[in-house]
């Protein structure tokens, strides 16, 4: 199962100020783990709020409304996020709590969220086969 | 040759050899993961090599010699050479290529059954089995096993990072297991994981015309192989008389333009009579190993039947209709009950196969489930009751989300309503 592991952006990040090198390198080891436990499925960093726009659609219908960002911290803004795949919701959130964060910035808040799967897990390949045999026979 | 072609037939060499390199090298090394880096390091060689002095005689025994050579160096450089390495490295004459394509039964044999337990250990996920037995025993890449499954292939190769990871984490020895019960569990977990493989193959209508095939071609050899070092068990002949006889109808189940072709309307003078014999005979050595059948060699029987019938009338429906009973009764399942009516309806028409459908439709697990409207549509149909049929396909409709399935009930539905006018 996957779950995303989303950074929230600080006035800092918005501001464009780097958390420093002990944060980096921290972050590069956590990656390296993550890849070498065989759960790390994509790991990536986003630009400021000044990088985006907004798309509202408002409620009484007609045209959308566009805002170009920066936008405020307070509105749940995404620094990063980091895209794994274990066996369990223990497992990500162990990983989750592992995650580093920068000291002497602040509050730092990493959210956890389990993905949507199509399919929970492979299906038995009896009842997958049976299936396929049905629908050689009958025209359904 | 070409430089392609080169690529193509070391592709072709590689799918056939990995395995045995894998196997061979686990059990010197006792690492599963160091053991594919180095077979993985001998390819690169072979692909380099080969370009220059040609594709050797017998590469398999190339390819063996070459890595068994660096499990040694690498055991000499971790200082590894406890008495044991000695011996092994002692008994290798290294100045001659080994007969690798001496039979199946000796070492190499045995390896590759030890392997293809542990890429179907029960510590691992399904998905993990599958990922790794594609990889470590079908010499699939990445890319190709990720472009069956239609998932990124970072997923993939995460997967068997994974996989093993836990292998290594949870001590999963190299052994094939005791005789006896426990074994003959591990052994179907391992068929298991082989008809999964023929299936996303076989049952997956959309998809990447170049590996569809490939998967049922790849879980057929393993098969196989593995019916070669366990002779005497029942259903992995099954099992692989299943999947030669479903193979024989690969080409005819697709018309040219893509569409699917009902079995009782394809060309059986297309079908592969070679993989047809070599079905039955696998299906004749599972039935004379002494137990009664399970449920692969009744699969495989059920399939013979339509082999066996030179035209879809001349089809033993009655056979088959027995046939799924005893697979109900080995693996009780809506889905085979389903498959029963319908074979009933066929041997003794439609009225009985109503009859087990009706009883069905009380079953919780299949509140929801498309079929079983579509079957009852389809039986109601062929009983005349036009009205019934097209409400039972309009609720089957409802259910469905698959664009082809719902395009087959709408034209369903039509019929109805034109054979109910007329």
């Amino acid at each position: 199962m996957r779950f995303l592991l989303i950074v929230k952006a600080t006035e800092f990040t918005e501001a464009g100020i780097r958390y420093g090198r002990k944060y980096t390198d921290a972050v590069n080891a956590y990656k390296k783990t993550l890849a070498r436990a065989g759960v790390l499925l994509a790991a990536e960093e986003l630009h400021s709020s000044s990088s985006g726009i907004r798309i509202l659609y408002p409620s009484h219908g007609g045209d959308p409304e566009i805002t170009a960002g920066p936008f405020l911290v307070s509105q749940e803004l995404i620094a990063g996020y980091t895209l794994i795949d274990v066996n369990s919701e223990d497992e990500a959130t162990k990983w989750a709590l592992q995650m580093p964060f920068p000291k002497g910035f602040g509050a730092f808040e990493i959210e956890m969220r389990k993905l949507k799967e199509e399919t929970e897990s492979v299906q038995d390949p009896i009842t997958r086969a049976m299936e396929a045999e049905l629908e050689d026979q009958t025209n359904i | 040759m070409t430089l392609t072609q080169t690529h193509r037939t070391i592709e072709a060499i590689w799918r056939m050899e990995s395995a045995k390199l894998i196997g061979s090298l686990t059990r010197m090394l006792r690492d599963v993961g160091v053991a594919e880096d180095l077979a993985q390091d001998a390819l690169v060689i072979a692909l380099e090599k080969w370009q220059e002095i040609g594709i050797p005689d017998n590469p398999g025994a190339w390819l063996m010699t070459t890595v068994k050579r660096r499990a040694i160096d690498l055991m000499r450089r971790k200082k590894l050479r406890d008495q044991k390495h000695v011996e092994i490295a002692r008994e290798m004459d290294l100045n001659h290529e080994e007969d690798i394509d001496q039979t199946l039964d000796g070492e190499i044999g045995d390896d590759l059954l030890r392997l293809v337990f542990m890429t179907c250990h029960p510590v691992l996920s399904q998905d993990a089995k599958v990922a790794l037995t594609l990889r470590l025993l079908c010499g699939l890449t990445t890319a190709e096993i990720a472009r069956s499954f239609l998932v990124a292939e970072s997923t993939i190769a995460q997967r068997v990072v994974r996989a093993k990871r836990t292998l290594r984490v949870e001590k999963v020895p190299f052994e094939v297991p005791p005789k006896g019960r426990q074994r003959k569990e591990r052994l179907s977990a391992v068929l298991e994981v082989i008809y999964l493989m023929f299936n996303e193959g076989y049952s997956a209508t959309s998809g990447d015309q170049y590996i569809r095939p490939l998967l049922c071609q790849e879980a057929l050899r393993l098969g196989r192989v593995l019916s070669e070092i366990t002779p005497h068990e029942s259903e992995v002949h099954g099992l692989v008389a299943l999947m030669e006889i479903q193979s024989s109808r690969l080409k005819t189940r697709v018309s040219a333009t893509g569409e699917p072709v009902l079995l009782m309307d394809q060309n059986r003078a297309k079908w592969d009579r070679l993989l047809i014999r070599r079905g039955l005979a696998a299906l004749k050595r599972s039935q004379t190993l002494g137990s009664t059948l399970g449920p692969y060699a009744l699969q495989a029987a059920i399939s013979a039947c339509h082999a066996e019938a030179p035209t879809a009338a001349d089809t033993n429906w009655i056979r088959i209709a027995a046939l799924y009973e005893a697979l109900s009764r080995a693996t009780p399942s809506p889905i085979i009950e389903l498959n029963r009516a319908v074979a009933i309806s066929m041997a003794f028409g439609p009225a009985y196969g109503l009859q087990i459908v009706d009883e069905l439709s009380a079953e919780p697990s299949l509140k929801g489930y498309h079929l079983l409207p579509s079957v009852r549509g389809d039986l109601l149909f062929k009983l005349g009751r036009c009205e019934e049929a097209r409400k039972e396909f309009e609720r089957a409709a409802s259910m469905t989300r698959n664009d082809r399935e719902k395009e087959l009930l709408l034209n369903r539905i039509n019929e109805c309503e034109y054979r109910g006018t007329n």
